[in-house]
């Protein structure tokens, strides 16, 4: 089978996010970079199933600045077979993303799309099931599985998706309010993942070595014929309201007073 | 004039609170484009709902069929989006749930609309504000498109009133598709506690617990609170996923949070910033919660929880 698994370049998490002072967006210089975390995940559970189904390919698609290699890179280390850059500089909403994933759909015919359930950088949660419409696929949002990350079924790397006998379909579980939910999707189909699917390898250094020869392959938004200009612009940022500064309290007492004759919320 | 169409959530027919909070910023976004608010309930069964709804003095559309049964994206998308166009809906609202994040996207492409998701507010008819980077900035995002789909972030949102004249409810026919998914089970997680996100009081716990939520369970049960927990204790597999408080799971904005055992990872401060009042109590002095409490207590949760349980029960 073939797998698209997708991977955004976005800020690292512990880098500190400030907002610029014209309020256009954040400050990205001595920021650090890395894979979306979801992604990473995604790409995780691809590689699961390309070496439970061998044989099967695992392409991975970014979409960003000459800068993102680097994130395609870093998956092609953890084991992924290709590349496919879709170069832009300049912020692409999520329906544009959308958009240019589904000409890769079309391009590629894979059988199965992965993502991450959202991106941390503007944390939309929305791409995944865009693509799912615009490819007129059935989607899986939010996959999970009923096993810990510490089962055993997660230290032997086991797939959380369950492919069916023919690879026609699969089941997969997912995290809903409420509880848990199994569906059984037709493929090809797009499913993004959440945090509890598995936890992702690190590159060895010789796949790291490796990776340096995979090739990846470049396209631009204009040779896959999509118009890229956003249907949601950001026109202002701003930093959140700061908390005001707390006090230590130095037993449960005290504690049981400032909440009661204080902040009179017991 | 302008149609705002409000989604429903409903499950056994009955109405989901979020709905309540999200026909709020239906009623505002209405306010700020000159329009009027119009609801959707899609399922199979769901006249209870419906009428429900209608008691906050809005139309009610039903969807009512065996085929939208089970909240699948692909039907319950195709029904919203078919509704809206009949209805000549300027905007679609539905409230940032798992429900809504799942079939709003999908509504906004068949619709060709821009979709803004998960906003905190409502700037104009076109603007509204969201967050980013984990709650560390906040954008003013605007929808360019004549169609725009936006999902909600029930905590920002009050409640919306009852109405003295119900609004009058009212079939509607639609096409379901034929859908590539097919519901097998739902596992759900039971709980006599309030519903994390509805809760006026949450306790959560963290690592510190290694797992033992008695503590936390013990004191949620004295406040009459939900419990909430962080991200380590539910990849862990200690506590339910339904429960994790976080930039990835609820976002919570009660009265009172607690946080007993939490170090305070970015991701954690993202779903719980916006509470009243937070207390943290925590071994180790240096954790990063104590920056965002109003109250901290340096002390072993083991300790300080059952004290804390009986000096509430005092007060009581």
């Amino acid at each position: 089978m073939k797998i698209l698994v997708t991977v955004k370049r976005v800020e690292d998490y512990e880098s500190k996010i400030k907002v610029k002072p014209d309020n256009s967006w954040i400050v990205t210089e001595g920021v650090n970079y890395r894979a979306n975390p979801f992604d990473e995940i995604a790409v995780e559970e691809a590689l699961r199933l390309r070496d439970a189904n061998m044989p099967s390919e695992v392409v991975v698609a970014s979409i960003g600045s000459g800068a993102a290699q680097a994130e395609i890179r870093s998956a092609l280390a953890m084991g992924a077979d290709r590349g496919i850059l879709v170069k832009h500089d300049g912020f692409v909403d999520s329906d544009g993303v959308a958009r240019l994933l589904a000409k890769l759909g079309e391009k590629e015919k894979p059988d199965l799309v992965l993502m991450g359930k959202q991106a941390v950088d503007v944390d939309d949660n929305v791409t995944g099931q865009l693509l799912a419409e615009y490819l007129s696929w059935g989607q899986v949002t939010f996959a999970s599985k009923k096993e810990s990350l510490e089962s055993p079924e997660e230290k032997a790397k086991k797939p959380g998706i369950q492919l069916a006998a023919d690879k026609k379909s699969a089941q997969v579980v997912r995290e809903v309010d409420g509880g848990v939910e199994t569906l059984e999707v037709q493929l090809p189909a797009v499913v993004t993942v959440d945090l509890r699917l598995n936890v992702p390898r690190y590159a060895s250094l010789p796949n790291i070595m490796k990776a340096k020869k995979k090739p990846i392959e470049e396209l631009t938004p204009q040779a896959l014929g999509v118009d890229v200009a956003p249907k949601v612009k950001v026109v202002r940022v701003e930093s959140p309201p700061a908390r005001k500064a707390g006090i230590k309290v130095p037993d449960v007492a005290s504690l049981v007073k400032k909440l009661h004759e204080e902040a009179k919320v017991i | 004039m302008a149609t705002i169409l409000l989604i429903a959530e409903q499950a056994h027919g009955q109405l989901k609170k979020a709905t309540l909070n999200a026909l709020s910023a239906a009623q505002q976004l209405a306010e700020k484009s000159g329009g009027q608010v119009q609801a959707l309930v899609v399922g199979n069964g769901v006249s209870s709902a419906a009428q429900e709804l209608a008691a906050y003095g809005v139309p009610v559309h039903a969807v009512d069929a065996p085929a939208f049964a089970h909240a699948l994206a692909e039907t319950h998308s195709a029904a919203v989006a078919a509704a809206a166009k009949q209805l000549g809906a300027s905007s679609v609202v539905v409230a940032a749930t798992a429900y809504g994040k799942d079939i709003a996207p999908r509504v906004a492409a068949r619709l060709g609309a821009g979709l803004a998701s998960d906003v905190l507010g409502v700037v104009s008819q076109s603007q509204f504000r969201r967050a980013m980077w984990a709650g560390n900035a906040i954008a003013t995002v605007e929808v360019t498109t004549p169609l725009k789909v936006v999902t909600v972030r029930a905590t920002e949102f009050p409640a919306a009133q009852r109405a003295q004249a119900p609004g009058a409810l009212q079939p509607l026919k639609v096409d379901a598709p034929a859908a590539k998914t097919k519901f097998v089970e739902f596992n759900e997680v039971k709980s006599t506690r309030p519903e994390l996100t509805d809760a006026s009081v949450v306790v959560s716990g963290g690592r510190g617990t290694k797992g033992d939520f008695k503590p936390i369970e013990a004191l949620a049960d004295v406040l009459g609170a939900a419990v909430g927990a962080s991200r380590a204790v539910v990849d862990a597999g200690w506590q339910p996923n339904d429960l994790q408080v976080g930039q990835t799971g609820k976002v919570v904005a009660p009265k009172l949070y607690i946080a007993a055992g939490i170090s305070g990872a970015i991701q954690h401060l993202a779903g719980m910033k916006g509470s009243k009042t937070i207390v943290a109590v925590n071994k180790d002095p240096e954790a990063p919660i104590f920056q965002v409490a109003d109250y901290g207590l340096v002390a072993d949760l083991f300790k300080a929880l059952p004290e804390l349980a009986e000096e509430l029960k005092k007060l009581k």
